[in-house]
């Protein structure tokens, strides 16, 4: 049905994670920060989210940061540039919008969601919000999207987990000291985007310092529409389409736990497919 | 005047113990025999009664007349000219509440099978049917953008091209049709049907153009500005899914029927790893709700492997809103019912995954607003049903992500507000029809729906 759409460049960001940029006209004019496509790159393949790491509606252009784990991405990184990405739908999901009176944001970037981070702080910056980013990786290979960071954030500090550079450590470490140098500062908000565990750690971190933050959701959907409810999440006690309602929420009102249980449902099947 | 069988003449069918581990049809269709044979017990009524019972309005008693003399292509001809998804509404339509019901025969025996016979002149043509080698037809009409390629969509789709338009259809899914591609499985609505039903519409000269969301991607306003459509029809249908709002509903292994259908029928889960969507179904699945879509995913349910599936219903059998023959195939495939119970809980395992289901009994009371007996607790305690996979199916509203920031008028409920003539919205030019302004109905009065908005169309543009 679809001609597809076609993959103009790309380029390998680290051993694991590569760069697209995707010829999607209308995606590219409608898309706003924060926002998400959902991508499939296979005729029997599962549709999966994607955050847009950045669109330029001139070019008719969406970029995307797609890191290898399972059998979709892997098969995602195996496209190579002049080919085709089957579907890709969207933009998806609500824009991030900054809290009333934020004076300064701080952007927390996990693994590749710094790619997602990217559009995010790059806006705020050019509507004249003071922005800094934490970026954190695995080891030096892993870190990407520096220089694209560093050009709109005030202040950007690179974590790695083993010391191989930047702050050694993770970016909650780097978080808590930064909010430790801020103290009775207001105006201050944090967004957070990488995997659960560390948007987790964040919230709890930025809890205990009365900082309010946002999350960047990403659980298992098909439609992206609403119309499947598998994306459901509880925040406040009220239950949430992260495809729809989302992806951004409030970071000190979403229930984790439940996000990390349902975030495993296919666990065993993911497994017995990266075999297969 | 020959004699007449009393009963309907039998649908060859899968036997159930061997259908029920496969998605193929159900129904294998009459033979041209059978279906002369069939099509000849009807009376040919002076007044036929039947007629008044079709939402679209198809000539039954001359179409039947046709099948009885063996002109099937006339026949087809006839119902094809009333709506233009037979081989679908042959199949899908709730016959027993509709035409059927009013057969004079079923005054004292068994209707005409009228369904079957509509499906079977479908069948018939698309088997016969000379493949056409002219390339798609090029309309010069005004342009209208039909949004979603469900059974009103595509109906308005025909028509409108018929009628020299240019039509575009935008589908949000990767594939078009709707709840016909990712609801409907294929044991009772094969795809192959709903592809050739596409195909010639592409032949009409419709183009349909996936991966769009209106009110995402392209905006109502982009439309009918830079994209020169001089009119739109919204047939999105309802697609948001209703979920109990009980404790543990959230739990992995509870699904929205959407979803457990789609990936079954959309995405193919059956074929997991192959098709590269998987859907986790336990050897315990309850079903909540019993209208066809609860049917769909019971039966379902057993065709994914297992071995005990159980609708779960706070109403009785009386009351329940699926077809008769889903019913009946269900039954015999071994689906069990459990009456009167109202779902209280979901109760899950230390690791969060369902282990059970807990329900109240329940009992029929004083009518209520929807004219039926209102269900109350019957007083005796609740129980737990153990179970592994939770399905709910108890409906599904509009999709407001179109009519959020679209200025267009709505119900509380989320309903579109359509004129009741034209089907004209608030918005001079967007029409709408089917289950995004009805609310969840059946796919022959969203495809009559579709029908009459591209007449409404027609006469304004």
């Amino acid at each position: 049905m679809s001609q597809g759409f076609r993959i103009l460049k790309k380029e390998r960001l680290t051993p694991v994670t590569n760069r697209f940029v995707l010829e999607a006209p209308w995606v590219a004019r409608a898309a706003r920060p924060g926002q998400f496509v959902i991508v499939r790159v296979h005729e029997h393949g599962e549709r999966i989210p994607v955050t847009i790491a950045d669109f330029d509606p001139a070019q008719g252009t969406v970029t995307v940061v797609v890191q290898e784990v399972g059998r979709t991405s892997k098969l995602f990184g195996a496209l190579t540039e002049g080919g085709v990405v089957l579907d890709l739908v969207g933009p998806l999901g609500e824009p991030f919008r900054a809290g009333r009176g934020g004076k300064l944001v701080i952007g927390v970037g996990g693994g590749f969601g710094a790619a997602a981070l990217y559009p995010v702080v790059r806006s705020l910056h050019q509507q004249g919000v003071k922005v800094e980013a934490i970026i954190g990786a695995r080891s030096r290979e892993f870190v990407i999207l520096e220089g694209e960071l560093g050009r709109v954030c005030e202040r950007l500090t690179t974590c790695t987990d083993d010391g191989s550079y930047g702050f050694r450590g993770f970016v909650t470490d780097c978080l808590k000291l930064r909010l430790e140098e801020l103290k009775g500062q207001d105006g201050v908000e944090v967004v957070a985007v990488g995997p659960m565990p560390m948007m987790r750690a964040v919230a709890g971190l930025t809890a205990a310092y009365h900082v309010p933050t946002q999350v960047s959701l990403d659980p298992i959907m098909i439609d992206g529409t609403g119309m499947c409810g598998g994306c459901r999440v509880t925040v406040a006690s009220e239950v949430k389409f992260a495809c729809v309602d989302g992806p951004f929420f409030d970071a000190h009102q979403v229930d984790f736990a439940e996000c990390v249980r349902r975030g495993k449902m296919y666990a065993c099947e993911e497994a017995a497919a990266r075999a297969a | 005047m020959p004699l007449k069988s009393v009963s309907k003449t039998a649908m060859p069918q899968q036997p159930p113990r061997e259908r029920a581990r496969t998605f193929d049809e159900v129904n294998l269709g009459y033979t041209e025999a059978r279906a002369r044979y069939e099509a000849s017990r009807c009376l040919q009524c002076q007044e036929p009664a039947c007629e008044a019972g079709c939402p679209v309005g198809v000539p039954i008693r001359a179409f039947l007349k046709e099948a009885a003399d063996g002109l099937f292509q006339e026949a087809f001809g006839l119902v094809k000219g009333a709506h233009p998804l037979p081989a679908m509404c042959g199949r899908v339509c709730p016959q027993e509440s509709q035409c059927e019901k009013l057969c004079h025969m079923a005054a004292r025996f068994e209707p005409v099978a009228i369904g079957h016979l509509e499906r079977f002149v479908a069948d018939w043509e698309r088997a016969h049917r000379e493949a056409k080698t002219t390339p798609p037809a090029k309309r010069s009409g005004p342009a209208v953008a039909i949004v979603g390629s469900g059974p009103a969509g595509l109906t308005a789709a025909g028509e409108l091209a018929k009628l020299g338009h240019r039509v575009t259809v935008f589908e949000a899914l990767h594939e078009p049709g709707g709840v016909l591609r990712y609801g409907i499985p294929e044991f009772r609505l094969p795809k192959a049907v709903l592809d050739d039903e596409i195909e010639q519409l592409k032949a009409l000269g419709v183009e349909i153009v996936c991966n769009v969301v209106i009110g995402k991607t392209i905006g109502l306003d982009q439309l009918m500005g830079e994209m020169g459509f001089r009119a739109v029809f919204i047939g999105t249908g309802a697609g948001l899914p209703r979920f109990l709002s009980i404790p543990g509903e959230n739990l992995n292994g509870v699904y929205s029927a959407n979803e457990f259908l789609t990936r079954i029928n959309l995405m193919k889960a059956y074929r997991f790893p192959v098709a590269h969507t998987p859907l986790k179904v336990g050897s315990r699945v309850a079903v909540v709700g019993a209208g066809n879509t609860a049917m769909d995913a019971a039966r379902s349910a057993l065709r994914m492997g297992a071995s005990e599936v159980r609708v779960v219903y706070r109403r009785s059998e009386q009351e329940m809103s699926a077809r008769e023959e889903e019913y009946h195939h269900a039954i015999e495939e071994g689906v069990l019912f459990q009456w009167l119970t109202n779902p209280a809980r979901v109760v899950g395992s230390n690791e969060g995954c369902v282990t059970g289901l807990e329900c109240q009994p329940m009992r029929l009371g004083e009518p209520d607003e929807s004219g039926r007996p209102r269900p109350e607790p019957s007083g005796e305690p609740p129980f737990i049903v153990p179970i592994d996979t939770l399905v709910v199916a108890i409906g599904t509203r509009p999709n407001r992500l179109l009519t959020k920031g679209g200025g267009l008028a709505t119900a509380s409920w989320g309903g579109l507000i359509v004129s009741d003539d034209s089907l004209e919205t608030s918005r001079p030019g967007v029409f709408a029809g089917g289950d995004a302004v009805t609310g969840a109905a059946t796919v022959i009065l969203a495809a009559g729906a579709g029908r009459r908005a591209a007449a409404a169309i027609h006469a304004k543009f």
